[in-house]
């Protein structure tokens, strides 16, 4: 389909981007400004140049939260987006089950992020908690404000709670748009299931399954509230992913060149990663 | 193997619904017992939890004002999402896939890095602790969502629409609303949905821009925990209150999040 070019259509996405571009360029502006300046209070800036950068880049305190969160992205991905396959094929296709499944595992995703902090911290407590008591009982010594392990396996157990039902949707919502000719075809040619997956249902999930996994990896990049709410960070830094670390560089510390920094080359990272994936996903559009 | 295929969806639903019912279990608990001992039901049903929220207005008016600030920031999304959608779908303009990126980016922005120059944006204009300033904030989020949304959508219908519609002899704006905006009425469920979604979750720019007036159910919840010590019953009915809101309106597009998604390219 050629669309045919008119300049005019400027006109129309002129309010968004009036409204995006109040909101995204002044506030990053003041992010460069501070990143490139020392303070020493009373509202006096110096230039400073790229000392914070350096400073940053050679942090051992950066470099450790900036891995912690690509563990907990790549776990994440890892877990969630295979479930969530495996989820969508096997939901009813149609009848009323199709409604009570879909608005039963929407639920998670409507919580407010803090509640949904608030309701595991208490969800696995050892003592009062659901998970944690039963846990305990098995035999398993389960104490995830004292255990690293076990602060990280409530971390992605939260986690995949919370945001499979996004890859659920998605992927259930590329599967009813195939034609039932095409499973009719396979059917004929005596196709396995696997062999229907790989060939048919994977091929057209492709797209669904290119934003899902986009969508996981930004917003899990910028998970902030539920992991602060959940464990503080802790046991001592052992859970501090890389926002938890920013915030408390600038909200706590009041640390605003280091943050400002330290917000750039974070946004940067999730920049370039997104435009390496959006760009396959055009590629593979365009064939 | 098909056969057991329920298993899987009824297993999940299971994993999913566990931590709610521990929450809304606890609403329904005095303090003491969700302290004192490990209960699977509540010994002694108290709806005490509940009284306090409805009497209170510092607990019920953060509901309204969460309400407020999500409806004002779904309007705006929507309303300002649909032109822009409308030009990505049908024309071709300068620089238009670079605008769509950046757009996109914005989606990106950590809220932890915006929230310090958020609060300084909207206090230099006036805005702080208003409705609106929660609204247009989540818009950086959400508008390049709605467009991404329902430019899929539009880019589902045909344009053969379009110029039936002008032969027809209607008018750009006529048209607009009377034909396009019903035909693509599951798209626009759909980017709603979304909008309402990831603005009524946000805590952190919300909490940022508001102070008393304007102040969330979210930020509420976190206040009350600190000054009174840890009131467990009525954090939780709290919270259960809140997972309320978003159910009634995954009832109301349910049809559209099984369909709708189909439709577009989303």
């Amino acid at each position: 389909m050629n669309k045919p070019v008119n300049q005019k259509a400027w006109f129309f996405v002129l309010p968004v981007l009036l409204l995006v571009a109040f909101n995204a360029i002044v506030p990053l502006m003041t992010v460069v400004n501070y990143s490139v300046q020392e303070t020493f209070g009373n509202n006096e800036f110096f230039w400073s140049g790229v000392i914070w950068f350096e400073e940053l880049m050679r942090n051992p305190r950066f470099h450790d939260s900036l891995g912690r969160q690509f563990t907990f992205t790549l776990t994440i991905l890892a877990i969630e987006i295979p479930l969530g396959v495996i989820i969508a094929l096997a939901m009813p296709r149609k009848g009323i089950w199709v409604s009570v499944c879909l608005v039963l595992m929407a639920l998670p995703l409507l919580i407010p992020w803090n509640v949904v902090g608030a309701m595991w911290n208490i969800f696995a407590l050892p003592e009062i908690g659901l998970l944690g008591k039963t846990l305990n009982t098995l035999g398993f010594d389960y104490n995830y404000t004292r255990q690293t392990g076990a602060a990280w396996f409530t971390l992605i157990t939260m986690d995949v709670w919370h945001w499979t039902s996004l890859v659920v949707l998605l992927s259930y919502a590329g599967l009813v748009s195939i034609p039932d000719a095409y499973y009719q075809a396979a059917r004929i040619d005596g196709a396995s299931p696997w062999a229907i997956f790989r060939y048919i249902q994977l091929p057209k999930m492709k797209r669904v399954l290119t934003i899902a996994i986009l969508l996981r990896f930004m917003d899990s990049f910028n998970i902030y509230t539920e992991p602060l709410v959940l464990t503080g960070g802790g046991p001592g830094n052992s859970t501090t992913l890389l926002s938890i670390d920013l915030a408390k560089k600038a909200l706590g510390e009041f640390d605003l060149g280091p943050a400002a920094a330290m917000s750039l080359i974070y946004f940067l990272v999730i920049l370039l990663t997104s435009w390496i994936f959006y760009t396959l996903m055009m590629r593979n559009e365009e064939q | 193997m098909k056969r057991y295929a329920w298993l899987i969806p009824t297993i999940y639903i299971i994993f999913l619904m566990l931590p709610i019912y521990w929450l809304v279990t606890m609403s329904f608990k005095t303090t003491n017992e969700i302290l004192g001992s490990f209960t699977l039901f509540p010994q002694r049903f108290t709806l005490d939890n509940y009284r306090t929220i409805f009497t209170d207005p510092t607990w019920y008016w953060g509901y309204i004002n969460s309400i407020i600030y999500v409806s004002l920031n779904t309007v705006i999304s929507v309303a300002a999402a649909l032109p822009a959608a409308y030009a990505f779908s049908r024309y071709r303009f300068l620089g238009d896939k670079h605008l769509f990126f950046w757009l996109l980016t914005n989606r990106m922005a950590p809220a932890a890095v915006f929230a310090l120059p958020f609060f300084q944006l909207y206090s230099a204009i006036e805005l702080f602790d208003t409705h609106i300033a929660v609204a247009l904030a989540h818009t950086l989020f959400n508008i390049p969502l709605a467009v991404w949304i329902l430019e899929g959508f539009m880019s589902g219908v045909p344009r053969q629409l379009d110029e039936t519609a002008y032969v027809d002899g209607y008018s750009f704006p006529a048209f607009f609303t009377k034909i396009f905006i019903p035909t693509i009425g599951a798209g626009i469920g759909v980017a709603a949905f979304f909008c309402f979604m990831f603005s009524w979750v946000e805590l952190l720019l919300a909490k940022t821009l508001t102070a008393v007036y304007a102040k969330p159910i979210a930020a509420t919840m976190t206040k009350t925990a600190s000054t009174s010590g840890y009131e467990l019953g009525l954090l939780a009915a709290a919270g259960t209150l809140t997972i309320i809101p978003g159910a009634i309106v995954i009832w109301f597009v349910r049809n559209y999040i099984a369909k709708g998604f189909a439709l577009g390219r989303v």
